[in-house]
């Protein structure tokens, strides 16, 4: 495999939250494959200031796959064709010469655009502020040991709680549902002892905020996992169904 | 300025934090409300301090530059969290976990602050998981621990390989919930860009909406700085993309004085440099030193593939040099060991600055299953970024930057020079002295917002009961704000001919060839002259695009950027005044025959407070003498 | 709001109505499929006709009518509702997708094979239901049925629209349960694996009557 590739991109401009939006097509030659996608996108950036035009503008910030910031729609995949990655963490070497790659923004209405590549995620903070959390003021809680917690039921909840906050899972869903984060937030806590107390309470009102946020219903069509950087399984989402049921059924 | 007043409380060491919290002076509940906090920053600092302190019942306001609180950077430290629990029964206790902290710090940092960390560490654990927090556990239910950083006894709690991000999620969550009782109000995507002072003391910042561009401005009776470290100034570190020195530096030009700035760790363990677009660089766990050997070719120019050089040509220069520590020995040493063997010219990889981390024999003795267990996921990250498969051939790693020890000068309370204005977390120069040890700079982020900040910030806030909020419209406010908007017009009225990142990269370059890994007093001079002329020609010919009122990204770092230019200077001329070798700082004037770094008690036993005199004049050197009454000082010694 | 309608208004409530009214309706399926496999007595279905006797003349069968008919009618417009939904939660759509590299097609396209299983009912109806139900014939089923078969327009119609129903069934029964909350990880593969026999015994039962008369395996 040679070490450069010239690629065609496709990349989608919007000014603002309230201008419409187009594509445009950049000429990008001799990128790495050892790059990063961000670092090719610096790269064009860097190349589109010294023509003094316009940036493109888009999110990132760890780039190393665990602050959830980078986003993008990469030839209709979300964070792009390889599985359980992150864009930051995407390589240039799974792209060939030649390719004409298609970058979009999340497409939701629950993350309107805000420029360019840009999406406002703030829909997922008003989720967790309704819920998203177990009660306790900083102070001198128990003995850490003295809550005891199986190892399986511990390792699932990190299963859930690994969920970067990214948004790939609507991004991905053909009904934009935000499902999976939310029920990643909701099992975590389902399963350890320090939630149970507002176990019932708090699906019921993440599961509100959900919904007032205007994201879509869930379809069970298992794209959101296979797409998610973090792997969080739709098993979560399981979860979620039956403790907003059972909460329902137990709410007086 | 007046002299630095560490403010320690008098007593007995084991006893002062007790004594100081039982004395201190409160607020009472009903003037809480009236009191209005700003806390600049969202991570393990910032988020627990803003969370605790409106649980309180302040008035808080919380500035983060990302699209939200969880991005922030301690979300990315993978190996773990210190505390002085002695869960394992394997001899560990505050005064050990204080001790070690001290010694790995070389010595440099203040005993009262370090004990006390070391003390509050026990409760953090206890609150992180009351928390929900999922720890790795065992399978009888308790807590798992590990030994970390080079250190004997195992104290270091973890979930997987993401501890930050559980912690940061943890605090993220308390602060949520205080948000969603609007107790907090949260400003996503805002960059602080000055400190609003009012009578001599901190009363609020002028903040930019970084979707609009709008300035805006903000009261507070105190401001809680919790911003992280300023490792970017090197371009090339472990750090986000975002992370910066802007919040610190407008501080430091209001007066608060800037704490031992030179001193940088750099981490042992990253992935190299691979070319000139490369943005960042990522850190690979330190836990790897647990089973992986570190090794170069023994002869210079040996370009054999790895796998075929046989093991009498192989050099494992660590367990050579330091056979007690072996792999494990501090960051500091294993990184210099590192870039000295390369110097020789025995790196490795296309560009010759790396070494290998080897698990050929590990996975001949565990097995490869067991390997997998532990670092699957890391070898996954290290076949992800290079391409290479590290169970068929050796890693190749390099030191990189990845965290500052230098930051704001602080007294006990965390307060800065400036009354009123407080910082917490990296963004202090406090608990790790001249070296951090690893799983520590979590622990002293949550210690700082969870169990100090609640605590000390009555101690000024309970002579503010009688002021009023300050009406925004205030002449300070409009001075501050007018003070940011010429800056921001110069910025974008120069056009001129570099990018942002150009400028940036060639900083970084003068940094981490001149006050890196090794400093020398020559190499610092020209360093300083170096990063003078950059910064000159920065405000004669960078060039970004686009306007102030917009979501403009290239101006977001064109105004960090600035301030790196800035601080770079401070640090060369920290690390020339500090002629000896300490921690992370090694003056190459200062080492023994051995090449080890050599410290002078007798002269530099001292943190280094720098005092802003005036835009171009030199800074003024004030020196806190540390005075160590419990425990004497020794060299440390790893072979 | 009462606690009933609460359920039911969300996102989630409403699709524990599709996955409770869907499995009823499987529920119907696999009741029918007892009826239509009389046929095999061969006995120029004097099984069958018996079997549609009782299933026109009972009570109990004419209130149960009535609740499937409803639940057809709630599983549609649910349907109906969730999807513009669902529509409206992406208003600006992708230039390009590869929903093909995340997630099955029928998965996805559930409003298109139930869509073309409504069709198929009507027509199915029209043929069998109504005339006896509504219209008063009193002739024999099994003849109509007979007759039907012997148009292999009607059988390959038949055919194809009982394997689309089987597409909707394979992911329409295991959401179901996920729906519910009755999976796990552990449960999950081995709730899929029983959609998917459900979907291929529904599916080889049915196509098998008329590919039986064609062949003129039964008479």
């Amino acid at each position: 495999m040679s070490d450069t590739i010239n690629l065609t991109l496709k990349i989608w401009r919007q000014k603002d939250a309230s201008s419409p939006g187009k594509f445009e097509t950049f000429k990008l030659d001799g990128v790495s494959t050892h790059m990063s996608f961000l670092e090719m996108m610096d790269v064009l950036n860097e190349k589109l200031i010294k023509e003094n035009k316009e940036p493109i503008a888009f999110d990132h910030d760890c780039r190393e796959g665990i602050c959830g910031m980078c986003s993008m729609y990469i030839n209709g995949r979300a964070h792009g064709p390889l599985k359980g990655t992150t864009t930051c963490q995407l390589h240039m070497r799974h792209f060939h010469d030649g390719q004409t790659i298609t970058i979009e923004p999340w497409r939701a209405k629950g993350f309107p655009v805000i420029k360019d590549l840009v999406v406002d995620r703030n829909a997922f903070e008003i989720i967790m502020q309704a819920g998203g959390f177990v009660s306790v003021n900083t102070g001198s809680p128990a003995d850490a040991n003295a809550i005891l917690i199986p190892n399986p039921i511990a390792e699932e909840a990190m299963d859930g709680a690994a969920c970067i906050g990214c948004g790939a899972c609507v991004a991905t869903c053909k009904n934009a549902s935000a499902m999976l984060f939310v029920s990643a937030k909701v099992s975590q806590l389902a399963l350890l002892p320090q939630g149970q107390v507002e176990r019932a309470e708090r699906v019921m009102n993440m599961v509100k905020a959900m919904d007032e946020a205007g994201f879509g219903n869930c379809t069970n069509t298992g794209a959101c996992e296979a797409e998610c950087p973090k792997e969080v399984s739709v098993s979560h989402i399981a979860r979620l169904n039956r403790e907003y049921l059972m909460a329902n059924l137990k709410n007086r | 300025m007046a002299i630095l007043d560490s403010k320690i409380p008098k007593g007995p060491l084991a006893e002062k934090w007790t004594k100081y919290r039982s004395t201190v002076k409160l607020v009472n509940p009903a003037n809480k409300r009236h009191l209005e906090i700003i806390v600049v920053g969202s991570g393990l600092a910032g988020a627990s301090a803003a969370a605790s302190l409106a649980e309180l019942g302040y008035k808080v306001k919380v500035f983060c530059f990302q699209d939200s609180p969880r991005r922030a950077h301690s979300i990315a430290a993978q190996g773990g969290i210190n505390a002085a629990k002695n869960y394992q029964n394997d001899g560990d206790s505050t005064y050990r976990l204080f001790y070690d902290t001290i010694k790995g710090g070389d010595f440099r940092a203040r005993e009262a602050n370090v004990y006390r960390l070391a003390e509050v560490s026990a409760s953090i654990i206890d609150q992180c998981v009351a928390q929900g927090v999922p720890f790795a556990r065992d399978y009888g239910g308790t807590l798992d621990n590990r030994s970390f950083g080079g250190v004997q006894v195992s104290r270091t709690f973890y979930a997987r390989g993401q501890t930050g991000q559980q912690l940061l999620l943890g605090a993220y969550s308390a602060l949520s919930r205080q948000i969603g009782k609007k107790q907090v109000k949260m400003y996503n995507r805002h960059e602080m860009l000055e400190v609003v002072m009012i009578d001599g003391k901190a009363r609020g910042i002028i903040a930019r909406d970084l979707v609009t561009g709008k300035l805006e401005r903000h009261f507070g009776h105190a401001v809680v700085l919790a911003t992280g470290g300023y490792g970017n100034v090197f371009f090339l570190s472990t750090n986000a993309m975002g992370c910066n020195v802007t919040a610190n530096w407008k501080a430091y030009k209001k007066g608060a004085a800037f704490g031992n700035p030179c001193f940088t760790q750099i981490h042992p363990t990253c992935i190299p440099v691979s070319g000139d677009y490369q943005s960042k660089l990522t850190l690979m766990s330190e836990s790897l030193r647990n089973d992986g050997r570190i090794w170069v070719p023994a002869k210079v120019g040996d370009k054999r593939k790895p796998v075929d050089i046989p093991d009498n040509e192989r050099d494992y220069y660590l367990e050579r040099r330091y056979p007690a520590f072996g792999n494990l020995v501090p960051r500091d040493v294993a990184s210099r060991a590192a870039k000295q063997v390369c110097d020789e010219g025995k790196g490795v990889g296309p560009s010759g600055l790396a070494v290998y981390l080897d698990f050929r024999d590990s996975i001949k003795r565990l097995g490869k299953d067991v390997i997998t267990a532990r670092y699957g996921n890391l070898f996954e990250m290290y076949e992800k970024i290079t391409g290479e498969d590290p169970y068929q051939t050796p890693m190749r790693i390099y030191p990189a930057v990845h965290y500052t020890m230098g930051g704001l000068w602080v007294d006990y309370n965390l307060m800065t020079t400036v009354q009123g204005l407080y910082a917490l977390g990296e963004c202090n120069f406090s608990d790790h002295g001249a070296n951090r040890l690893g799983a520590s700079a979590l622990m002293q982020g949550l210690a700082d917002g969870y169990y100090v900040i609640p605590y000390t910030i009555g101690d000024y806030l309970s002579g503010e009961i009688l002021t009023k909020p300050i009406p925004t419209d205030h002449q300070a406010f409009a001075e501050a704000e007018n003070n940011v908007k010429e800056r921001i017009d110069k910025l974008l009225s120069i056009k001129g001919n570099q990018s942002v990142d150009d400028l940036h990269k060639r900083l970084g370059k003068v940094m981490w060839d001149y006050c890196g890994m090794a400093r020398n007093e020559e190499g610092l001079l020209k360093a300083k002259k170096m990063v003078k002329e950059i910064r000159e020609e920065f405000w004669k010919d960078v060039k970004v695009p686009g306007g102030a009122f917009e979501f403009n990204t290239e101006l977001e770092k064109a105004c960090r950027v600035a301030d790196f230019l800035e601080l770079g200077e401070l640090m060369i001329d920290d690390a020339l005044n500090r002629k000896e070798s300490c921690g992370g700082h090694f003056r190459e004037e200062s080492a023994t025959d051995k090449g080890e770094a050599k410290r002078d008690d007798a002269n530099f036993a001292y943190v280094s407070a720098w005092e802003f005199q005036g835009d171009n004049q030199p800074a003024k050197l004030n020196k806190e003498p540390l005075i160590f009454e419990e425990i004497h000082l020794a060299e440390r010694n790893y072979e | 709001m009462s606690s009933i309608t609460k359920i039911f208004s969300p996102t989630i409530g409403r699709k524990v109505l599709m996955a409770l009214t869907g499995l009823f309706l499987c529920v119907f399926l696999c009741e029918h499929l007892y009826g239509n496999l009389l046929l095999y007595y061969n006995d120029h279905g004097h099984q069958f006709e018996l079997y549609t006797h009782i299933l026109t003349r009972t009570l109990l069968i004419r209130i149960v009518e009535y609740v499937l008919f409803g639940s057809f009618i709630i599983h549609m417009i649910d349907a109906l509702m969730l999807t513009i939904n669902n529509k409206k939660a992406r208003p600006i759509g992708y230039a390009m997708q590869k929903s093909s590299e995340n997630s099955s097609w029928y998965s996805r396209n559930m409003g298109l094979t139930g869509s073309i299983i409504l069709f198929f009912l009507i027509v199915h109806l029209r043929t069998f239901f109504f005339p006896h139900r509504f219209l008063g014939d009193t002739g024999s089923m099994f003849a109509e049925v007979v007759e039907a078969f012997k148009n292999p327009l009607y059988s390959g119609f038949y055919i194809l629209s009982v394997i689309i129903l089987g597409l909707h069934l394979n992911h329409g029964a295991q959401s179901a349960f996920h729906t519910l909350g009755l999976s796990n990880k552990s449960y999950a593969p081995i709730i899929k694996l029983c959609g998917t026999v459900f979907a291929l015994i529904i599916t080889l039962g049915f196509a098998s009557v008329p590919v039986a008369f064609y062949f003129e395996f039964l008479k």
